[in-house]
C-alpha cells in the first residue's frame, strides 16, 4: 500500500462551494483565520454541506485549512464511497479532534476483519442480545425508580447518563459499571464537549473547550485508577465474577490505557443513543397521534392478556415493535447522531468517474442525504409511514437512508442501538406519560462541536400514568 | 402468484448471522469467509414472512428479494 499524501491529480475539477462566513473575520479566532470553510463549519454545519449539495451537486468540496474536503451525496456517490476499498482510505486521520480523547495509541477504528471478530467473539454478537436488553431492561428501572408520580427532566442530562450505564455494562462489564455514578457522565460528557473543529489545526490548541476536555480525561484516568486500586487490593476473584477491567489488570496495562480503551468502546455508542432517545422523545412529543398509536402498541404488546403475566420488556425489545421502530426510525433519519462521515484518501481513487486524490478528505453526509427530496418525498416532514409496506423508504433507499452509514463500516452496533431503543421507550412509556416543558420548537441541536448534542435547556415533564 | 429472488451481497455483510435465525433453510453461513450463503435462492411462497424479516432487519442491508 501506498500512503503518499502528495498527488499528480489535483481538486480543481471539482466545483468548490461558496464561502458563507468570511474566513478573515475580526469575528473568527485568530487560529483559524484564512482557513476556509472551517470557520462556518463551527456554526453551522448543516448549512454547509447542504449547501454544497445544491451548488455543486453530487460531488462538491470545501475546504478546513490545509485539506481539500470532497463531500458526495446521492445514492451513485455515496454507494462509490461506502464500497471504496479500505486500503485506500484511513478514517482516524480524518477526525484529528478524536486523537487527545482516546489518548495516544488507542485504536480510532478496526479494519473490517477486525470488526467482524469482534462481532463474532465479543459483547455484540447475536446471542449475547438477550443478556444486554436484560441489563438495558434494569439499568432505565433503575434511573426512573427515583421519580414521584410526576416531575420534569432534561433530556441530554437523563439519556447521557442512562447510557452511560448501558453502554459500560453491555461492552465493559456489569463489576465496572457498578462503580460509576453519575459523576463518570458528567467527565464523558465533557470529553464529547472537546470536539471542536479547530482540531483540524490544532487538536491541542490553547483553547477552553480543550482544556475542559483533557481535565475531564484526567478525572476519568483517576477514577479508573481508583477502581484499579480497589481491585488490586481485593484480589483474585472466580473467572464468571471478572469482566475486561480484570483482564487489562492482569496484563499490567496502565489506568491511562485502559481508560482510552475504555473511552473509545463506549464512544460510539454514547452519545448517539443518548441523541437519538432525546430526539425521538421530542418527535413524539410533536406528534400526538404518532405516540397516541406508539403507545396504544406497546400497552397491546405488555398487556397480561391470558393472565400467565406479561411479556417482558427484554424480550420483546428483541422482537418487533413495527410502529416503534418506524418513528425510531423517521427520527434517526431526521436527527441523524453523525452529520458527516470522513475517510482521508490514502491513494488516488475513482469515484463515480472522477478522480479523487490522495491527501484529499473524502466524506458522506447522512444529514443531506436523509433528505433527499427524490429519495424522500416531503424529506423534512417526520413520517414513520415511510416505513411500512410496500414505502419501506429505508431498504428502497439503502444507499442514501444512512444514518448507521452504509457498506462494511455500518455500524456494527445498529441492532443493539435499535434494541436498546425498543427497550427504553417500552419502559418509560409503560409507566409514564410525557408533555413538552418548553415550546415544542426551541429544542435543537447544538452543532458548536463535531460532537453535536442537544441544546440546554431540553426540559420534559413527566406523570406516572393511572391504569 | 409470482416467485421471488432473495440476494445477498457478500460486499456487504458483516457476519451478524441474524437471517439464520429468521429462516436457516434459506441462508447460510460460510465459517471462513464470515459472510452469509445463499441455501436457497428462490424459496418457496410459504417461506416468504421469514425471509423478508431477515431482510428488514439485516444490521448490514445486505440481503434484498426481487419480485420474478
Amino acid at each position: 500500500m501506498t500512503t503518499s499524501t502528495s498527488s499528480t491529480s489535483s481538486t480543481t475539477e471539482i466545483p468548490e462551494v461558496s464561502l458563507a462566513l468570511d474566513d478573515q473575520s475580526p469575528d473568527v479566532p485568530e487560529i483559524i483565520r484564512g482557513t476556509g470553510h472551517l470557520p462556518e463549519m463551527r456554526v453551522d454545519p448543516i448549512g454547509l454541506f447542504a449547501r454544497v449539495r445544491e451548488e455543486c451537486g453530487d460531488i462538491g468540496r470545501f475546504r478546513l485549512a490545509d485539506k481539500e474536503v470532497v463531500l458526495v451525496t446521492g445514492a451513485e456517490a455515496n454507494e462509490a464511497f461506502f464500497r471504496a476499498p479500505d486500503a485506500v482510505l484511513d478514517q482516524a486521520a480524518a477526525y484529528p479532534f478524536m486523537t487527545p480523547i482516546f489518548g495516544k495509541g488507542v485504536v480510532f477504528d478496526a479494519s473490517p476483519e477486525e470488526r467482524q471478530q469482534m462481532l463474532k467473539n465479543q459483547a455484540l454478537r447475536g446471542d449475547m442480545m438477550r443478556g444486554h436488553a436484560q441489563t438495558i431492561e434494569a439499568e432505565i428501572n433503575r434511573m426512573v425508580a427515583g421519580w414521584g408520580d410526576e416531575g420534569e427532566i432534561d433530556l441530554l442530562d437523563f439519556f447521557a447518563e442512562l447510557t452511560i450505564y448501558t453502554t459500560s455494562s453491555c461492552l465493559i462489564g456489569k463489576p465496572f459499571r457498578e462503580e460509576l455514578d453519575s459523576s463518570f457522565a458528567q467527565h464523558y460528557h465533557e470529553l464529547e464537549r472537546g470536539t471542536d473543529a479547530i482540531a483540524y489545526v490544532d487538536p491541542y490548541a490553547d483553547i477552553d473547550s480543550f482544556r475542559i476536555r483533557d481535565a475531564a480525561r484526567e478525572r476519568l484516568v483517576a477514577l479508573v485508577q481508583g477502581i484499579i486500586d480497589k481491585r488490586k487490593e481485593r484480589g483474585t476473584v472466580p473467572k464468571e465474577e471478572r469482566d475486561l477491567l480484570d483482564v487489562l489488570i492482569s496484563i499490567d496495562m496502565t489506568a491511562d490505557v485502559v481508560t482510552g480503551i475504555f473511552i473509545s468502546m463506549m464512544f460510539a455508542g454514547h452519545h448517539t443513543s443518548s441523541g437519538t432517545a432525546s430526539w425521538a422523545m421530542i418527535e413524539l412529543l410533536r406528534h400526538p397521534d404518532v405516540m397516541a398509536d406508539v403507545v396504544a402498541e406497546l400497552d397491546q404488546l405488555y398487556t397480561d392478556a391470558d393472565g400467565t403475566g406479561p411479556v417482558e420488556v427484554s424480550f420483546q425489545a428483541l422482537r418487533s415493535i413495527p410502529v416503534l421502530e418506524s418513528a425510531l426510525k423517521e427520527t434517526l433519519r431526521l436527527h441523524p447522531p453523525l452529520i458527516i462521515l470522513m475517510r482521508l484518501v490514502q491513494e488516488d481513487f475513482e469515484l463515480a468517474g472522477t478522480t479523487i486524490p490522495a491527501g484529499t478528505v473524502v466524506a458522506a453526509s447522512p444529514r443531506v442525504s436523509n433528505r433527499i427530496e427524490e429519495d424522500f418525498p416531503k424529506a423534512d416532514e417526520f413520517d414513520p409511514g415511510r416505513y411500512i409496506d410496500p414505502r419501506q423508504e429505508d431498504l428502497q433507499n439503502r444507499w442514501t437512508w444512512i444514518p448507521f452509514g452504509a457498506g462494511k463500516h455500518r455500524c456494527v452496533g445498529n441492532a443493539f442501538a435499535m434494541m436498546q431503543m425498543k427497550a427504553i421507550f417500552s419502559v418509560i412509556l409503560r409507566d409514564f406519560e410525557f408533555e413538552a416543558a418548553q415550546p415544542l420548537d426551541s429544542y435543537r441541536d447544538d452543532c458548536s462541536k463535531m460532537v453535536i448534542q442537544l441544546e440546554q435547556p431540553c426540559r420534559v415533564r413527566y406523570r406516572r400514568r393511572v391504569r | 402468484m409470482r416467485g421471488y429472488t432473495v440476494r445477498a451481497d457478500t460486499g456487504l455483510c458483516q457476519g451478524h448471522q441474524l437471517c439464520q435465525g429468521e429462516a436457516p433453510d434459506v441462508f447460510g453461513f460460510d465459517e471462513d469467509g464470515d459472510v452469509v450463503v445463499m441455501l436457497e435462492e428462490h424459496p418457496a411462497e410459504s417461506r416468504r414472512t421469514d425471509v423478508q424479516t431477515a431482510v428488514r432487519y439485516c444490521p448490514a442491508f445486505a440481503l434484498s428479494i426481487e419480485e420474478d
